[in-house]
């Protein structure tokens, strides 16, 4: 009987060689690798990303999780099928139109891979036509948007806009980050969510998209 | 000498954002006074955070600081409209922050930076975003001193800003910058390096301790000014101790001033 918890505990503590270890004797064991994954590795993650928002962890430590995750993903790998994860959002990130900044964008899209959403990366300095389009090709139901100037702030209401006038609006969410984005902010421009960071910004996109 | 440049007067700081709202000039005109006596040499002012109200408050901020100090002000501004505006409501040669390689800044700076007798602040940021090696930063850091000799201005008017990037996503980013900032400063001795500095202490605990040990390198590696909180007076005894240190401060008269006016503890 695998110990999942003690699988989300060794990935907490950044013990790779621990984690390996455990995954490949699941394995063996004959646990199925959805589980394996899904009780084991995302749920980990899902703690590290609580402690990232308690400032119990911080982002060297959370990139070892995510590096040491994604060890453990590549062995399940073969043994998974396409519908094995259990959260089901489509996501697209990216920042802004104007805007350069990645990193903490990155960050987040990050995160939201190793809570098991699909994440389409779209880089930065993104126009509005551009996130449009890309909602539809990719089918999303999550837009996620940074932005870290106060002059590329306005951009965000402008894809929310480009984004209401094409019919999409219902069905996506819309989540807004970045270090001057505010609560009051992503209220008035329509947003449905804010996150102040990375950990948090996954466990949202999870309730209201996964 | 090193240069600290006052960051403070940034309507993106709630109390700066409400006292220009109340048209409270009284808590302005104390802030500005306290960076004065911390060892500020330059007071940034930063009306952006006012969506639609930047030109207003820049104003209110320009007239509200003017008459109370003799330092020169940092003009913080993207819009060059505004930067007019504000060039022409100061008394002593402003410096500017700032112009990058983005093109719709460059272009809309440069011919706004023609002809005017200032400071520049230059951002080693392009359309690709932000520098990924030290060669990309002293690449990118000449370009601009290149195009800003050629306009007129001189070597001792340009302060790089080479970005600061967190060393909590990717432990060379340290050296990174400290080996581009020996490299531009060997190669234009006169050109100045200015910058934030907390950038580099992004997602990690304990922040002002990394902030003021990397200015300590920053400052060996050739880095002569700094955007800061001057009313943090652990940075600034960092600042004098180390330009003690390198060299700059003979007999070591500015840091027992320091030491002795209590600015300077251990």
């Amino acid at each position: 009987m695998t110990d999942f918890n003690k699988i989300q505990e060794t990935l907490v503590n950044l013990d790779a060689e621990g984690v390996i270890q455990l995954v490949n004797d699941a394995v063996k064991e004959g646990t199925p690798a959805s589980d394996i994954l899904n009780k084991g590795l995302i749920a980990g993650m899902d703690i590290v990303g609580e402690k990232m928002e308690n400032e119990d962890m911080f982002i060297p430590e959370v990139l070892m999780a995510a590096q040491t995750m994604s060890q453990g993903v590549e062995i399940l790998k073969p043994l998974l099928g396409e519908d094995d994860t259990s959260a089901k959002g489509s996501v697209i990130i990216g920042t802004v139109k104007g805007d350069l900044h990645d990193i903490g964008k990155n960050l987040v899209a990050m995160m939201m891979e190793s809570a098991g959403l699909t994440v389409h990366n779209l880089g930065v300095d993104i126009a509005p036509e551009e996130f449009v389009k890309q909602i539809k090709e990719k089918n999303a139901n999550l837009l996620c948007m940074s932005a870290l100037l106060t002059t590329t702030m306005p951009m965000m209401k402008q894809t929310i806009d480009a984004v209401v006038e094409s019919g999409l609006r219902d069905q996506i969410k819309i989540m807004v980050g970045g270090a001057p984005v505010t609560q009051g902010f992503a209220d008035d421009i329509g947003a449905d969510a804010m996150a102040p960071d990375a950990g948090s910004a996954a466990k949202k996109a999870k309730a209201i998209a996964g | 000498m090193f240069e600290v440049i006052g960051e403070r007067i940034n309507t993106s700081r709630k109390k700066v954002q409400a006292a220009v709202e109340e048209k409270n000039a009284e808590y302005i005109i104390d802030d500005v006074k306290k960076q004065q006596e911390a060892g500020a040499n330059f007071i940034d002012v930063n009306a952006g955070a006012r969506i639609g109200h930047e030109k207003e408050d820049m104003e209110w901020l320009l007239n509200t600081i003017g008459p109370i100090t003799s330092m020169p002000l940092c003009l913080d501004s993207p819009d060059p409209a505004i930067l007019e505006m504000a060039y022409e409501m100061v008394e002593q040669a402003p410096m500017i922050n700032s112009i990058s390689l983005e093109k719709d800044r460059f272009d809309t700076m440069m011919p706004f930076l023609k002809g005017k007798d200032c400071k520049i602040i230059a951002l080693c940021m392009d359309d690709k975003g932000m520098p990924v090696s030290s060669d990309d930063i002293i690449e990118r850091a000449q370009k601009l001193i290149n195009e800003l000799e050629a306009v007129g201005m001189k070597q001792d008017d340009i302060y790089i800003d080479p970005l600061v990037q967190p060393i909590s996503t990717d432990s060379t980013k340290g050296i990174m910058v400290l080996d581009a900032v020996r490299q531009i400063k060997k190669q234009n001795p006169q050109v100045h390096i200015t910058g934030g500095l907390s950038n580099i202490s992004y997602g990690l605990p304990e922040r002002k301790i990394i902030n003021r040990t990397f200015l300590t390198l920053m400052m060996d590696a050739g880095m002569d000014s700094a955007i800061i909180d001057p009313l943090d007076s652990k940075i600034m005894a960092a600042i004098k101790t180390t330009d003690m240190l390198l060299g700059s401060d003979n007999f070591c008269m500015e840091y027992l001033k320091g030491v002795r006016s209590n600015m300077i503890k251990s």
